[in-house]
């Protein structure tokens, strides 16, 4: 027990002194989890609108298979890309494998099926009479499909916000294309994974801390963003 | 330059059931126009099928200006309107719920603000413009519908059951308003309601339905 706090102590006084190998690791962590994050939100949520807004065929069989992979395991993910980024593998010409890009390529499949499945609900769930309110008021098909998306704005957030939360949090993907390389690939999942490994819990919980207070950030915006858009109805 | 709507022998059926059967009736003369009748009679079928939100089986809806009969594209659907008998308000003010129509239409700044605050003072919603409009009661929504459908000028406004939802209070407000429009004579109005003293009271013209039929065209007060 008094290991533990007095881990937690250094853990502490190393956050208070953040150095810059430090912060190189959290800044690292953002960066490769907010691009990760973005390319998901591009292409998922246009995903999520088309199959939300209009009806065709397997429409039903896409939204299975996106809901299946929002449990994507990310050791499954960073092997699949690990082959298509190897020397051998159909890209290894681009050179991608052990870089923040490949980190990046792998967290954007784990978080867009998420994004996707989430915008998806959120616009299908979207009362019809909205719809059709807007087409009585000359909306364009454009437009129609605008406002829809627009008042589940506050589902597609809480979305983009769970995949954030999975990807900061991941740790499987990222170390089998990345490599967790010292000062190139190292981010916080992998430090703290590796300095476990070595016994040097100071700075593994340090990181803990971090990443835990990152993921309360989130999770109080996602509160705050859902409680914002689940307004008391009296009718 | 004014909008007459003319429907022709309309007909709709449902998974096999008739809705509408041969119904005709030339809405040309501006005022107000009250389709009454019990439920299933067919008047909802028959004003979404008028205001162009939905399509009938067989029959013609022309609407004609200037002696010339127009498209039904998107810029006659922008010179009508139809407020549903559930007022589908958006996750968002009452302002701004108001301010749809001329959103869409490109119209903002100023001119728009003045629009929205004068639509808003007419249906007695001024106080609650910041409000958000998913707690609004019934009665305010269906009178935001009615601002909301105001604000963009339609020629041609069509209110489907109005008042089917909400209190004595409220629907002694509705009626007024729409009274006052029937005063100003700036806008046609065609609504259902199967409240026939609520008809007698707001009608220049009426038509009774019942078995998806029109019954009686001219309007007779003492008939009904």
């Amino acid at each position: 027990m008094s290991s533990i706090l007095e881990g937690f102590s250094q853990a502490l006084t190393l956050i208070l002194h953040l150095d810059a190998e430090l912060l190189g690791i959290i800044l690292l962590s953002i960066k490769v989890s907010g691009g990760a994050l973005l390319i998901a939100t591009l292409t998922g949520l246009p995903l999520g609108a088309l199959l939300g807004l209009k009806k065709f065929p397997l429409g039903g069989f896409f939204v299975t298979i996106l809901n299946t992979f929002m449990g994507l395991p990310p050791v499954v993910v960073g092997l699949f890309i690990y082959l298509l980024l190897s020397r051998s593998g159909p890209l290894g010409f681009m050179s991608l494998l052990y870089t923040p890009a490949a980190m990046i390529v792998a967290q954007s499949v784990l978080a867009f099926p998420i994004v996707a499945a989430i915008s998806h609900s959120a616009i299908a769930g979207v009362d019809p009479i909205l719809r059709q309110t807007a087409v009585t008021l000359g909306a364009t098909p454009v437009q129609v499909s605008l406002a829809v998306i627009r008042e589940a704005r506050y589902g597609i957030m809480s979305g983009v916000m769970a995949a954030f939360g999975r990807v900061m949090a991941e740790v499987g993907a990222i170390l089998i294309v990345g490599g967790n390389i010292a000062g190139y690939t190292r981010v916080m999942t992998t430090t703290i994974a590796l300095e476990t490994d070595k016994g040097n819990f100071e700075l593994a919980l340090a990181l803990g801390i971090i990443l835990l207070s990152i993921s309360l950030m989130i999770n109080t915006a996602l509160y705050m963003i859902q409680r914002r858009g689940m307004v008391r109805t009296n009718r | 330059m004014s909008l007459h709507l003319t429907a022709s022998n309309i007909f709709k059926s449902y998974n096999g059931e008739s809705v509408l059967k041969n119904c005709s009736f030339s809405f040309d003369q501006g005022g107000v126009y009250v389709l009454t009748g019990p439920n299933g009679s067919g008047k909802s079928t028959f004003l979404r099928i008028c205001s162009l939100i939905e399509c009938q089986d067989s029959g013609q809806i022309h609407y004609v200006s200037g002696g010339q009969v127009l498209d039904n594209d998107l810029a006659l659907k922008r010179r009508i309107t139809l407020v549903l008998p559930k007022v589908g308000l958006f996750n968002m003010s009452v302002f701004r719920n108001a301010a749809y129509g001329l959103t869409i239409r490109g119209i903002k700044g100023p001119v728009a603000i003045r629009r929205i605050d004068k639509v808003l003072d007419f249906v007695g919603l001024s106080h609650k413009k910041v409000q958000n409009a998913r707690t609004v009661s019934s009665g305010e929504a269906q009178r935001l519908g009615i601002a909301r459908a105001l604000v963009i000028e339609p020629e041609i406004l069509f209110l489907d059951e109005p008042t089917a939802s909400v209190d004595q209070k409220n629907t002694g407000i509705i009626e007024g308003i729409i009274n006052t429009m029937k005063q100003d004579g700036k806008v046609t109005v065609i609504m259902t309601t199967h409240d026939r003293d609520q008809a007698a009271r707001l009608a220049d013209h009426l038509l009774v339905m019942k078995g998806g039929e029109i019954l009686s065209v001219p309007f007779e007060k003492e008939k009904i």
